[in-house]
């Protein structure tokens, strides 16, 4: 069962070709890593897949739903995470889980339960009734992940999670994933870290729009001759046109 | 419907922790209402005016006097010499000069005609007109007191008269901050439908939060109403404050309903909000809002009638004005507070008004984009 | 540095295109459509007497163009309905027996109902209804030589045909500068504290006031070429000369600019928000600078207090230095008092500007 099928997924700006020709699939609660430099095509490509951009041509389904027709419908299965700060820091934790949970549709009565669960869960109870923004960055990075997939989706896509973060709470921030992962959520992450890579269970390269490599990390260190993805990344990037 | 709630809950939430906002919904009534009227006054009193006078007669002495005496007039010098006059004509300090010649009384009584001449600094030429018109006014009626000298009394009798009465409705003591008030609500209402509301949203933009919105499941209408509503709350808010300063420090009580005011003003609103929205998706800063909402209230409020009348533009302009909504509402703003006009008389406004609100409206819908294309 | 900051300025084409649109807007508009001229006033005419006199008088306002009269009615009952609907300006009375009056009681009175609401308008227009009256009165006396004559020559200095652009050319200049000047350089400088870059230049050795320079030079250069467009519009498109010196006009502008300069960096120092310093710009210095520079009010009509106000406003300098200029045709022996005044006040907050700085950095 796959969660998300693309096929010769293409995003064209006027005559610039952001996203070319690519193919790909993740399978069920699978942890797929989708990496590449700045410029790549990799934000592209998942707005796409999100209903946040339409696609130029080829064809995709997240969830079962064709990206392209469907988009409206795959938003109530996935969720998301934004590059750009998610949670509004001027409400506090409650006000923001209710806010996210009334939008999915989450019962009242459930919510409240929810929001009691969740916090717990992080060990922000006290800071429940306090503005997200006195809290610090790994903290809120943590709730924003908690309160995208707090109405329980089937993929949840996260771009560029960890950004600004230090390694500490990276590394807790993967075990939350993981855990997710665990019980069926399917994980499509963006990075540009290139050891993040490593815990993906698959990882794909975009290199100047295409997709570049594709297959677990082992195997790409392998073939391409690497102790770590970051060297595979740096052998890729040579070859790149494409430069920020 | 209940998404719809949640979106509203959480606006009036952040709004009331953003003390801007909230500043600029307070201040900006009482600073606008408060300094506009007081500085716009249009009335042209205290021209200041010149005498030039080289005949030291009786009657030039009179005339200087009756001058003085007006309230129009401020009597700033007798200079002895042009070249002074001219200097404080440049100088700003004369608006206009009266020049008497020589021989002026000795003219009028042997050749039973004598020439004065008037320059004025035309520089803003409304003043410069209305200057001339009552000095003018001011010598021709020292010219019929002196007529009414020379001729006999049973003469003067038969000369026919039409006696011109005027009586000013409405405004009886001529009170501008009565005239200036109700337009300049109308375009703080402009400002907080058109301008706040497109900034709230573009910040969304600008933090991040709107992709966040744009990816669940909610549906255009309820995040764009979900804006609206707390916005027209405000728009609402911001008259009463308005009213409120509008009565405590110039005295102006509305002649027709607050009822029919807040009617009006609420069917506005949603047109105003409706620009506001298509602002937004027009607009990726703050700045960029800022900068083309400030463009276009500029334009509507002008064209709108608030500085010059709509009845002074040429044709063409009087065209574009019926396609105004601030024309109608700042008209509509006064007709009620000024002359007390009820809705059935204003139909024809209301009308316009209501269709405005659904074109904006569903433009900016239509407009906005959960996915970009 | 500099080069930095023109690229970011240029890249917001959106931003730059209604920077300059608007004071093109505001002088098109202020040229071709803005104007306090009275023609085609909306009367009625409330005819009792429908002898030949009424009809001759009624004429004469039909042929006038300051009036259009939409209608003739038996009464003036229906005023207040009439003004209350807009349709309106004026309501005409002709008494009943208007002619017999003038020929044996050598009097009749007429009635002018005004609608007052816009002050302006009903003085103007009963003047004008007024002057039908006394024209038509002159006529019948015409047969009698007027004795005693004053006769009135006039001449309008500066501007004959009175053409308002004189008025606010300089005044749509000095909003502009304002915008520009203040508004754009101080939230550009506070975007860039929002973001947080501002720090990571304070922490290189670029020294503190060319960071602060950098970011003002672009919107110098922009100020200068939005004046040099708006010079080249009223010259061009509204035929408003520029009677003084061009060369005068462009110095005192770099001064006002750097004015403004001085402003905008003031009112950075004070926030880190771009919205609350877009809020000081637009409300604590925009409006007064409007109100208080005389270009919209007359400054010599309002009580002493706002009076004195003005004299703190530098938009009161540098719009009556742009109208002595331009349209007066002086040069710096007339406007040396203002200008210095102008200088003064710029040392001034930019001396001010400097410190708040330095103690905001700390």
């Amino acid at each position: 069962m796959n969660a998300i099928v693309v096929n010769n997924l293409t995003k064209t700006f006027g005559s610039f070709m952001a996203v070319d020709h690519i193919s790909f699939h993740v399978t069920k609660g699978e942890v797929f890593g989708f990496l590449g430099a700045n410029g790549a095509g990799k934000t592209t490509a998942m707005r796409m897949l999100c209903g946040l951009l339409k696609p130029s041509s080829g064809e995709g389904r997240v969830a079962g739903f064709n990206i392209d027709t469907e988009s409206e419908e795959i938003k109530k299965h996935i969720g998301y995470m934004s590059q750009k700060f998610s949670l509004y820091n001027n409400l506090t934790i409650r006000e923001n889980i209710r806010f996210y949970g009334g939008l999915y549709d989450i019962p009242k009565k459930e919510l409240k339960q929810k929001t009691d669960e969740l916090v717990e869960q992080l060990g922000l109870t006290s800071y429940t009734d306090k503005l997200v923004q006195s809290l610090p960055l790994g903290w809120k990075q943590k709730l924003a992940f908690s309160v995208a997939i707090q109405h329980s989706p089937e993929i949840v896509f996260l771009d560029e999670p960890t950004g600004g973060v230090d390694p500490i709470t990276r590394r807790q921030f993967w075990d939350m994933i993981y855990e997710t992962a665990h019980n069926g959520l399917t994980v499509f992450v963006t990075t540009h870290y290139m050891d993040e890579a490593e815990y993906c269970h698959r990882v794909s390269i975009m290199v100047d729009g295409k997709i570049a490599a594709l297959d677990t990390p082992n195997e790409l260190k392998k073939i391409f001759e690497t102790e770590n993805m970051d060297g595979v990344f740096r052998k890729l990037a040579r070859r790149a046109k494409r430069n920020e | 419907m209940k998404k719809l709630l949640i979106i509203v809950q959480k606006e009036f939430a952040q709004i009331f922790r953003q003390p801007t906002i909230l500043r600029m919904i307070i201040m900006m009534p009482i600073l606008q209402l408060i300094l506009i009227p007081l500085a716009a006054n249009y009335e042209i009193k205290n021209i200041n005016i010149q005498i030039l006078d080289f005949d030291h007669s009786t009657y030039s002495t009179a005339l200087i006097h009756k001058l003085d005496a007006s309230p129009y007039f401020k009597l700033v010098g007798l200079p002895d010499h042009p070249t002074i006059a001219s200097h404080r004509v440049e100088q700003n300090k004369a608006d206009i000069t009266l020049t008497i010649p020589i021989r002026f009384e000795q003219d009028l009584i042997r050749d039973s005609k004598a020439t004065v001449s008037i320059e004025a600094d035309a520089v803003n030429g409304q003043k410069a007109s209305l200057g001339v018109a009552y000095a003018s006014q001011i010598i021709g009626s020292f010219n019929n007191e002196i007529r009414e000298k020379w001729i006999q009394m049973p003469r003067l009798v038969e000369f026919p008269q039409i006696e011109v009465r005027s009586s000013m409705w409405y405004n009886p003591f001529i009170k501008y901050p009565l005239f200036m008030v109700p337009g300049i609500l109308a375009l703080l209402v402009t400002m907080v439908g058109g301008l706040m509301s497109a900034l709230n949203i573009v910040s969304e933009k600008e933090i991040g939060t709107i992709e966040q919105l744009n990816v669940s499941p909610i549906k255009k209408y309820q995040f764009l109403l979900g804006k609206l509503i707390p916005f027209w709350v405000l728009g609402i808010v911001s008259i009463s404050l308005g009213l409120i300063v509008a009565r405590i420090i110039f005295g102006i009580v509305p002649a027709g309903s607050y009822l029919t005011i807040y009617f009006f003003s609420a069917i506005y609103l949603i047109g105003a909000l409706g620009v506001g929205l298509l602002l937004s998706t027009l607009a990726d800063t703050q700045m960029q809002v800022t900068l083309i909402s400030f463009f276009i209230i500029m334009f509507f409020v002008l064209m709108g009638g608030l500085y010059t009348p709509i009845d002074s533009m040429p044709d063409w302009a009087q065209k574009l004005a019926s396609f105004n909504p601030v024309s109608y509402f700042i008209r509509v703003m006064r007709f009620i507070v000024i002359k007390g006009s009820g809705i059935h008389d204003l139909l024809p406004e209301l009308k316009a008004m209501i269709l405005f609100g659904i074109v904006l409206n569903v433009l900016a819908v239509w407009n906005y984009r959960k996915r970009t294309v | 540095m500099v080069i930095k900051e023109f690229k970011h300025v240029l890249r917001d084409q959106r931003s730059l295109f209604f920077l300059l649109a608007q004071p093109v807007m505001m002088i098109l508009l202020f040229g071709f459509a803005l104007s306090n001229e009275v023609k085609e006033t909306k009367i009625i005419v409330v005819d009792h007497a429908r002898d030949e006199i009424s009809k001759t008088l009624i004429n004469r306002f039909e042929q006038n163009v300051y009036f259009r009269i939409i209608d003739i009615v038996p009464d003036e009952s229906m005023a207040d309905d009439i003004f209350k609907k807009g349709l309106a300006k004026l309501i005409i009375v002709i008494p009943a027996n208007i002619a017999d009056d003038i020929k044996h009681q050598y009097k009749s009175i007429v009635q002018l109902i005004a609608d007052a609401s816009d002050p302006n308008t009903a003085a103007i227009v009963s003047t004008y209804a007024g002057a039908v009256f006394r024209d038509y009165q002159n006529e019948l006396l015409g047969l009698v030589k007027m004795p005693y004559e004053i006769k009135v020559e006039q001449r309008m200095l500066y501007n004959p045909q009175l053409i308002s652009a004189y008025n606010f050319v300089p005044g749509v200049l000095t909003l502009i500068m304002m915008i520009l000047g203040a508004m754009m350089t101080s939230v550009a400088i506070v975007r860039e504290k929002e973001l947080g870059t501002m720090e990571v230049l304070l922490a290189s050795p670029i020294h503190p006031l060319q960071i602060v320079l950098s970011k003002a030079v672009p919107y110098l250069a922009l100020a200068f070429i939005t004046e040099i467009i708006i010079l080249i519009l009223s010259v061009f498109v509204l035929n408003v000369p520029i009677r003084g010196s061009l060369f005068l006009l462009l110095a005192e502008s770099i001064l006002f600019i750097s004015t403004t300069l001085a402003l905008g960096l003031l009112i950075s120092s004070s926030t880190n928000q771009q919205q609350v310093a877009m809020f000081i710009s637009l409300v604590g210095l925009m409006l007064p600078s409007l109100i208080f520079s005389g270009f919209m009010f007359p400054i010599e009509n309002m009580p002493l207090p706002l009076k004195t106000i003005s004299n703190i406003v530098p938009t009161k300098w540098y719009y009556n230095i742009v109208r002595a200029i331009m349209v007066k045709g002086l040069g710096i022996e007339s406007i040396w008092k203002e200008t210095l005044i102008l200088a003064t006040m710029t040392l001034v907050l930019t001396g001010i500007a400097i410190k708040k700085f330095k103690v905001h950095l700390e």
